[in-house]
């Protein structure tokens, strides 16, 4: 299941901080209804999610990852082994099954939000 | 089939590798070993004056005698040998039964027999034994001789100049290394040697060896003059130890040595004699790679091989003497009949080469090459193969003038069968094998897959050539991109950087790269901007480049939780400073540990914990100790001439003066130092990146070892420095790692893959080869001009502090990091325990 799908089911946008709140290329993580979201600012105006928690040692670290594209991924890798995620769908490009859970994020004026159901 | 070898030198352990090779069913393979240790690379033996230790020379790979079943017995000189019962026994009694015996017992040194010669202070050449009692007599000797101007000789030299004596040498014949080079050779070879400090002494017979008026020993010359000096080494050469073949009425050669036919055998064909010890068709061998042939055939012929077969060697030798190079092909003497030579002599330059050619002018027969000897692994192709001459062949050795390139042969015009490296017998075929099949494509690679070029080294330059030019056939890339975004190498990387002012990582992105960018490009390109501009690491356009320990400014743990290291420089701290560190320690509930590096860790801080922590150390008047980055980590010291009853000097303030000079370099990898203040070496500084140790006339520097994985000993580059000039030498080392090394590799690595090694490196650095001295300098006071403290910066610039949250939208604890106790400290809940932890095992505050 990747974001779009999630879009079409969302139904509340959490507000999580101010776009500049996000340095360009860096991601940050936000609580959600409990959830661990780390949200990546790539470039200036392009965002993902992705869940936060790394799939091998269960720490919340995902969004201190450095960002980067790997042929046509864009991809996050994590600070701990390494392991690279897409941004967009949450696949593991090492190991499809330590793939994680991909979230829609939205900008509504100025504010960068997450799409839960 | 029961072997037993005796002697467990270079050819005698090249036999056994052979024969393990080979495959002889049901071998039972004793080895008696007269020395106290296994084989160890003799032709190397300058390099255990250099910091090598016994260890670093054995030529034994690890696990070798458990792998094979092959017995060793050291300390076990073999004594009297039976052929009527095929028996062997040792000086101590032991008896060995054997179907097939192979005598490896080499050579003795020889001295002349020179009344006095047996005067302490008076020494051979040959073992590690003789090399300890050469150190012990050398830290109290001024000056020494060495007898004898060949191969040996000068190398026995130059480890005598580097332990700082005042050296000569004392040769018999008109020039030096009379058999491999000839008069116009010896002459500028005796003028390089005379420029590195070394008094040379030529058409010398020594009568006797007495006291003497200034010195220990005077010696006394057949002319009447006389030389005195504080200790001598004979190596005026060697000869065959064949007294075990004597003894039991084996036939020996005309000149001594154990006679063998071409299959290596013995005039009993139970018994086998390879490497020096062995004599065939009246000549003995003194080179290492005809005794590596000898031992392949034997260990074939005897596991079946009825053709293998030994011809006579090829005595061609490239080496590095003290700097010089000097090469011997052939008839380097021109003894052919009718043959004729070209010879060029730069008196300038210092630079003699002469080639000798047959009367018709299409072969090559010979050549001497003294100063230069570039050309050497084309010629001796050419000598060995038989390749018609071009018609002109002096162009062969005249400098260029024209821009033009050399009529050489490429690696195309080589024969498969071409014998590439002669110490390891290795063919252009078995290379072009190993990169077209195993996908080799170093030369660090191709030693350790084909043994070329891992023994003496001469014939390095050519393989490389060989094996580019069989990848560019392959398509394989000669590649070593740095990933797929920048078709750069990180050296090249570093250069475009330097020479283009660039500082961002967008601009370098769109001048020279392609896509995103990635995690193996970001970091790499930050180190090399660290280096050359030494900005804030975290400013706005460099944070997101940073790996994330970097970004943090702190070591992440299995966790999510990071390690905080204040800098301790030397090793050294007040109690007023232990006593901060405990207390924020305390205060925080963080896990204390000090570390190898003699400074203390704290572990268990939360990200949003890390700003207040910084802050409460930076006022006890701590710093950053850069345990996160590829930098430079710490300087070990020992107690030193302080308070230690032993030190020669102060170690403790010269550690805290480097580590306060260096601290926030950043470099390919991380790097540590070790300041010793005497030679029992307390500091370890032999197994570090930069090592110091204290000596009489002032500091020694090792460089290039390291620990970890694969521990690897540092190699001194120079001795009895000055402070002021060790600064120096170390300012210009570091900053030609960071310039040229690879991303991640530790300067052990660099060291390895120049072409040239150590010697390249004291080109470099000490003669300025590539005139970048000043440079380099000059690149690491902006380094040292331009610190600042990371975590300062950080906790007084807000924009950074708040990236330090664990939630952007939160004041919540991450709920996923639990402790539990052990040993009266936290440490992270395994998965099994986070059910149970209750929820005040999570830190304090």
């Amino acid at each position: 299941m990747n974001a779009s799908d999630k879009h079409f089911q969302a139904s509340c946008w959490t507000g999580a901080c101010h776009v500049d709140d996000i340095l360009p290329n860096t991601g940050v993580c936000a609580l959600v209804n409990g959830e661990h979201v780390a949200i990546f600012r790539v470039g200036q105006d392009q965002f993902y999610g992705i869940e936060n928690i790394d799939p091998i040692t269960g720490a919340s670290v995902l969004s201190r990852g450095l960002i980067g594209s790997l042929g046509d991924h864009i991809v996050v890798a994590s600070p701990l082994y390494k392991h690279h995620f897409d941004l967009r769908t949450g696949q593991c490009l090492e190991d499809s099954a330590l793939s994680v859970r991909a979230y829609a994020v939205e900008v509504r004026e100025g504010r960068v939000g997450v799409l839960t159901a | 089939m029961k072997i037993v070898v005796v002697g467990h030198g270079m050819v005698g352990h090249k036999f056994l590798e052979s024969l393990a090779e080979a495959g002889v069913q049901g071998a039972d393979v004793t080895v008696l070993c007269e020395e106290p240790r296994p084989a160890y690379d003799r032709v190397h033996l300058s390099a255990y004056f250099s910091g090598q230790t016994a260890e670093d020379l054995s030529l034994v790979e690890e696990g070798f005698f458990e792998r094979t079943g092959f017995k060793l017995r050291l300390a076990a000189r073999a004594a009297h040998i039976e052929r009527r019962t095929n028996t062997v026994t040792t000086v101590d009694g032991q008896q060995f039964n054997y179907d097939k015996l192979i005598l490896a017992t080499g050579s003795n040194a020889f001295v002349p027999p020179v009344p006095g010669r047996d005067r302490p202070n008076c020494f051979v050449y040959r073992t590690i034994e003789d090399l300890d009692a050469m150190k012990a007599a050398g830290a109290k000797a001024k000056s020494g001789v060495v007898v004898g101007g060949g191969l040996l000789g000068l190398e026995c030299a130059k480890a005598l100049r580097d332990m700082g004596l005042d050296t000569h040498v004392v040769e018999f014949a008109p020039r030096l290394m009379a058999v491999q080079v000839d008069e116009g050779g010896g002459r500028i070879l005796r003028s390089k040697i005379e420029e590195l400090g070394v008094h040379v002494h030529t058409s010398r017979s020594t009568v006797e060896i007495v006291d003497g008026a200034e010195h220990r020993h005077r010696m006394v010359f057949a002319d009447g003059s006389y030389l005195e000096t504080d200790m001598i080494v004979f190596s005026a050469g060697i000869r065959p130890r064949d007294e075990l073949a004597r003894q039991c009425l084996l036939a020996v050669g005309a000149r001594g040595g154990v006679a063998i036919d071409s299959h290596c055998r013995t005039s009993d064909h139970h018994v086998y004699a390879v490497g020096e010890c062995a004599s065939w068709n009246d000549q003995t061998f003194g080179l290492v790679a005809p005794g590596y042939d000898m031992a392949r055939v034997a260990a074939k012929h005897i596991a079946g091989d009825t053709n293998a077969a030994f011809a006579g060697a090829d005595m061609s030798t490239k080496l590095k003497l003290m700097g010089v190079d000097v090469a011997s092909i052939g008839d380097a003497h021109g003894k052919t009949p009718h043959s004729r030579s070209f010879q060029y002599v730069d008196e300038v330059k210092q630079i003699y080469k002469k080639i000798v050619v047959s009367s018709d002018g299409k072969q090559l027969l010979g050549a001497v090459l003294v100063g230069h000897a570039d050309e050497y692994g084309t010629l001796l192709q050419m000598a060995l193969n038989g390749i018609t001459l071009p018609a002109d062949p002096e162009f062969l050795i005249l400098p260029s003038s024209d821009g033009k390139a050399k009529p050489g042969l490429g690696p195309d015009a080589l024969p498969d069968s071409a014998q590439i490296c002669s110490c390891n017998s290795v063919s252009k075929g078995q290379i072009c094998a190993a990169v077209s099949e195993q996908k080799v494509c170093t030369i660090a690679e191709m030693k350790a897959c084909t043994k070329a070029g891992a023994t003496c080294g001469g014939c390095v330059p050519l393989v490389t050539q060989i094996m580019k030019s069989e990848m560019k056939k392959q398509g394989m890339a000669v590649n070593n991109h740095i990933c797929e975004h920048f078709p750069y190498s990180r050296q090249e990387l570093f250069h475009l950087v330097r020479v283009g002012e660039i500082k961002s990582f967008d601009d370098l992105l769109t001048k020279h790269g392609k896509g995103l960018g990635c995690d193996i490009c970001k970091p790499a390109s930050a180190s090399i901007f660290a280096s050359v501009w030494n900005e804030f690491v975290l400013k706005k356009e460099l944070a997101s480049l940073q790996d994330s320990n970097d970004y943090y400014l702190g070591n992440i743990q299995k966790d999510g939780t990071y390690s905080v290291v204040p800098r301790m420089a030397g090793g050294e701290v007040t109690p007023d400073g232990l006593i901060a560190v405990g207390q924020v320690a305390k205060k925080y509930g963080l896990y204390t540990k000090v570390t190898g590096g003699q400074r203390v860790d704290l572990f268990g801080a939360r990200v949003e914990q890390l700003p207040l922590i910084w802050e409460e150390l930076i006022a006890a008047g701590f710093e950053s100790g850069h345990a996160y980055g590829k930098s430079l980590r710490t300087v070990k010291s020992c107690v030193g001439s302080t308070w230690c009853r032993y030190g020669v000097d102060d170690s403790v303030g010269l550690a805290v003066e480097l580590e306060n000079r260096y601290k926030g370099l950043r470099a390919p990898h991380k790097i540590k130092f070790g300041v010793s203040g005497c030679t029992r070496e307390c500091a370890e500084a032999q197994g570090k990146d930069v090592g110091v140790i204290a000596t009489e006339k002032g500091w020694n520097l090792y460089v290039c070892g390291n620990g970890g994985m694969k521990p690897r000993h540092a190699e001194l580059i120079a001795s009895d420095l000055t402070k002021a000039d060790l600064i120096k030498l170390i300012d210009r080392f570091l900053m030609f790692y960071v310039r040229t090394a690879d991303r991640l590799q530790r300067t052990s690595t660099w060291r390895d893959n120049l072409e040239g090694g150590l010697d390249y490196l004291k080109e470099v650095l000490l003669a300025d080869k590539l005139g970048i001295a000043a440079e380099l300098e000059a690149q690491m006071q902006h380094v040292v001009n331009t610190y600042q403290c990371e975590w300062k910066t950080a906790v007084t610039n807000p924009e950074v502090r708040k990236r330090f949250r664990s939630f952007v939208n939160s004041d919540a604890k991450d709920e996923r990091i639990v402790f539990v106790k052990e040993r009266g400290q936290i440490r992270p809940a395994r998965a099994e325990e986070r059910e149970h932890a209750s929820p005040d095992a999570t830190t304090a505050s």
